[in-house]
């Protein structure tokens, strides 16, 4: 397990990643990808084409540990080491997550019953901000995405579709993470918010953040792209058709 | 009387009253109850010639201490003369050839039911307490291996509980008689139905003090010199009965506990509920010299 | 763990956080006659962590809770909390007393059925105030306000503090139970079927007030229930056990996206 050290801007080196799903009650198995070998550098922005079900989605959540890499390395780097996200602790990944590694999705994953303005403060209040001053920053962030002042205190379960992927996206960008990673955090947002998103990304990446994603407009962060990472279905057909009922 | 004429063998029964077993699983269990102090010991509990629940834990225990140089007091809420009290003493009498006395300095034994005497207690006076409830815990734990387990854990939360919400509901504690007691740091008992008025008295006493409950067949001691200490929360101090401030009607002396005697007009007439402790006071004031010892309350106040 | 071995990563752990356990328990095995209701499970929470059990009925899941508030001993296994007095000892190698004393302290619970978590017969806030009082607490003033701050902080309604759970719904009864547990800030709080049993509004609630809760204070909870739903909403990392064996344990969101093992395959699949 031995790796040769990457040079000292490397956030992430995935090394022959393969992920694929073990559908044990219809005893057939999914691929996904495989054998993926790529480097995240800080500051950087790398975009994933691919068509429908080539696994860019699947990709992403296997970075964050959604879900668990069937073979391979996912080296993320830091002051202290390495540490391979595909087999860390299920605890360290949860401080990561809280401190580092952010993922943005067009779902709203925050709770129900909870006011809009403290679901966007609450990264800032984890991280160690006053109450009160995390609230106004939220709300900044909330106005900046275009969401109306008079739904900053109502319980984001009741908005609208895309009103709730504002308050997601206000959440996700409001504290700069080392890594973020994207899936299609625009698809089903207005031009303005779509604006304000790829500015924050933008302000981001100047800030060092490294950033990889899926974008359904991908012309939107067109200027933000440096590299592109295609990935292709993998159709293996040997497990799949031997279905013992 | 000596104790060889009391123990022919034509005589009706033991000395005493008790078999010798008894007696000896008796002393046994005082003995026992001395060693733990606050901590109910079970015993068999005899029949005596008298119903449960009139004392019989009492006689018991009087009657296992009993000798022939005995002096033995009985009150009954305060009072040598009522008709339990008479009886309980006169019984001893004939079946141990004890003294009967009313004087409380002069007594080696002193049976009562609700009172500790208001002249303090020597280390050579024995002061056994009629229990009809042992348990201090059976208002809140019904089930008596429990409440015994919870003796066991020291776990008296639920008594606290309750004096808690005394105070939430009232404003203040409503406990009048048995009022819990930490004995020696680690068992709480209830101290039979004394008054708050009494339980300062059994703290760090020179004399011993034995609880026996007939019916319920649990024996418990206080030894002396021991600490006895009311279950008070910081900040709402115990209370003893407002009766700092009453002046017996018919001694004039004020400052100790007393029966309340209403009147036709609404009114009250207040009396020393230490009958002895009246009557010494009331025949000195008509010229006899009777000696009154030290007691407990001064003025009022026991500090 | 049989999904593990299916994998082909050599499932080391790097340890690279600070994260040092709350709660450890390693090898727990009970049987109950010839059932075997434990095999040897382990288990660990960190701190301020929600750890969610799952499981089918007899899956030993509430066996193992009862383990945690040391009502029961295991034939083997240990136990360790992480608390300044008892760092290096098994606690179940305490006597009845030191485990009342412990749990008195430390540990706070909240049962499915609240007779069996309060004092049907006392008030509300006697019943937090009860907790304080088994812990020394003795001034009256504090017991109050701290049974008062208790239970708002559970989001009941302090104006009905003097009110028996008897007269409450069975939502309030849930929270004075978990303003008992946390009256004195445990190290640990128990949830074993907290919701289980009332209508799904008030349900949700509950949880909403154990999550902020949990947000504020940070509290760490283990939490016990045969209801998906409640666990996704709730935990951080999930336990799946099935027959007194851990079958599966990870993240929350890896669990429900990318269960492995065929029992918790099954489960997710059979919720949605």
């Amino acid at each position: 397990m031995t790796k040769n050290m990457p040079a000292a801007e490397t956030v992430l080196s995935v090394q022959g990643l393969s992920k694929q799903f073990e559908m044990h009650h219809l005893k057939r198995t999914l691929y996904a990808f495989d054998n993926l070998d790529f480097d995240l550098r800080k500051g950087e922005f790398i975009l994933l084409k691919g068509e429908n079900g080539a696994g860019k989605s699947t990709l992403l959540r296997t970075l964050y540990r959604s879900y668990l890499p069937r073979a391979g390395h996912v080296w993320y780097h830091t002051a202290e080491g390495m540490i391979d996200l595909a087999c860390a602790a299920d605890v360290d990944i949860a401080v990561l997550r809280q401190r580092e590694i952010g993922f943005v999705t067009q779902f709203l994953n925050a709770r129900p019953r909870v006011a809009a303005d403290e679901i966007v403060a609450e990264p800032l209040r984890l991280a160690g901000t006053p109450h009160a001053d995390a609230l106004v920053e939220a709300r900044r962030w909330l106005s900046a995405f275009g969401v109306k002042k008079q739904l900053w205190a109502a319980y984001p379960s009741t908005f609208s579709g895309g009103e709730q992927q504002k308050v997601n996206l206000a959440r996700a960008l409001i504290l700069p993470q080392r890594l973020l990673l994207l899936d299609e955090p625009t698809a089903s947002l207005d031009r303005d918010a779509r604006k304000a998103l790829v500015d924050r990304l933008a302000e981001l990446k100047e800030a060092g953040v490294a950033m990889i994603g899926v974008f359904h407009h991908p012309e939107d962060v067109e200027h933000l792209i440096d590299r592109e990472l295609h990935l292709k279905a993998i159709k293996i057909e040997d497990e799949a058709d031997h279905v013992v009922e | 009387m000596s104790l060889k004429d009391l123990t022919k063998p034509w005589t009706a029964f033991n000395y005493g009253f008790l078999d010798e077993s008894a007696k000896r699983e008796l002393r046994r269990k005082m003995l026992k109850a001395i060693a733990i102090p606050g901590y109910q010991v079970p015993y068999a509990s005899r029949e005596v010639p008298m119903a449960r629940g009139w004392g019989t834990g009492g006689l018991q225990v009087t009657l296992t201490l009993l000798k022939p140089d005995a002096v033995v007091k009985v009150i009954d809420q305060g009072a040598d003369d009522s008709v339990n009290a008479v009886s309980i003493r006169k019984f001893f009498n004939r079946v141990g050839g004890s003294a009967e006395t009313e004087d409380t300095s002069q007594a080696t034994i002193i049976q009562s039911r609700h009172r500790v005497p208001e002249e303090k207690l020597r280390a050579d006076q024995v002061l056994v307490l009629q229990v009809p409830n042992p348990e201090p815990l059976r208002p809140v734990q019904p089930d008596m291996s429990i409440a015994r387990e919870m003796h066991g854990d020291a776990d008296y939360g639920q008594l606290w509980l309750v004096l808690y919400e005394q105070l939430v509901k009232s404003g203040r504690i409503m406990q009048g008689t048995e009022y819990p007691s930490l004995v020696n740091g680690r068992y709480v008992i209830t101290p039979s139905p004394i008054p708050r008025w009494d339980v300062k008295k059994l703290h760090q006493a020179e004399h011993l003090t034995f609880l026996s409950a007939g019916r319920e067949k649990r024996i418990y001691a206080i030894p002396p010199f021991t600490n006895v200490e009311p279950l008070v929360f910081d900040d709402v101090p115990y209370r003893v009965e407002d009766h700092q401030d009453k002046t017996c009607y018919r001694t004039d002396v004020t400052g100790f506990f007393m029966n309340e005697l209403p009147q036709e007009d609404g009114s009250s007439l207040y009396e020393l509920s230490d009958s002895n402790f009246g009557i010494k006071h009331l025949k000195n004031s008509q010229g006899e010299t009777l000696t009154i010892g030290e007691t407990w309350y001064k003025n009022g106040r026991m500090d | 763990m049989g999904a593990a071995d299916q994998n082909t990563i050599t499932r080391q752990k790097p340890r690279l956080m600070l994260a040092e356990p709350m709660l450890t328990m390693r090898g727990i095995v009970r049987n109950f006659g010839d059932v075997q209701a434990l095999r040897g499970v382990d288990v660990t929470v960190y701190p301020g962590e929600v750890l969610g059990i799952v499981g089918e009925s007899g899956s030993g899941k509430s066996t193992l809770l009862r383990m945690m508030n040391l009502e029961d001993t295991p034939e083997a296994g240990s136990y360790h909390l992480s608390l300044p007095d008892h760092q290096d000892s098994n606690l179940f190698s305490l006597d009845r007393f030191q485990r009342r004393m412990l749990r008195a302290r430390h540990i706070g619970i909240v049962y499915q059925n609240p007779h069996i978590g309060l004092l049907m017969g006392h008030t509300s806030s006697g019943n937090v105030a009860e907790r304080l009082l088994v812990a020394g607490n003795r001034n009256f003033a504090e017991l109050r306000e701290r049974a008062r701050l208790s239970l708002a902080a559970s989001e009941f309604p302090v104006e009905r503090m003097d009110a028996t759970p008897r007269e409450l719904s069975g939502g309030m009864q849930q929270r004075v139970q978990l303003a008992k547990a946390i009256a004195l800030e445990p190290a640990v709080l128990l949830l074993d079927e907290p919701t289980t049993g009332l209508d799904v509004s008030v349900q949700a609630l509950v949880l909403d007030t154990l999550k902020r809760l949990q947000r504020d204070r940070a509290i760490t909870m283990v939490l016990v229930s045969h209801d998906l739903g409640v666990i996704r909403t709730m935990a951080d990392r999930v336990v799946v056990m099935r027959r007194g064996e851990v079958v599966e344990q990870g993240l929350a969101d890896q669990i429900f996206q990318d269960p492995q093992h065929p029992y918790t395959q099954q489960l997710v699949h059979a919720k949605l």
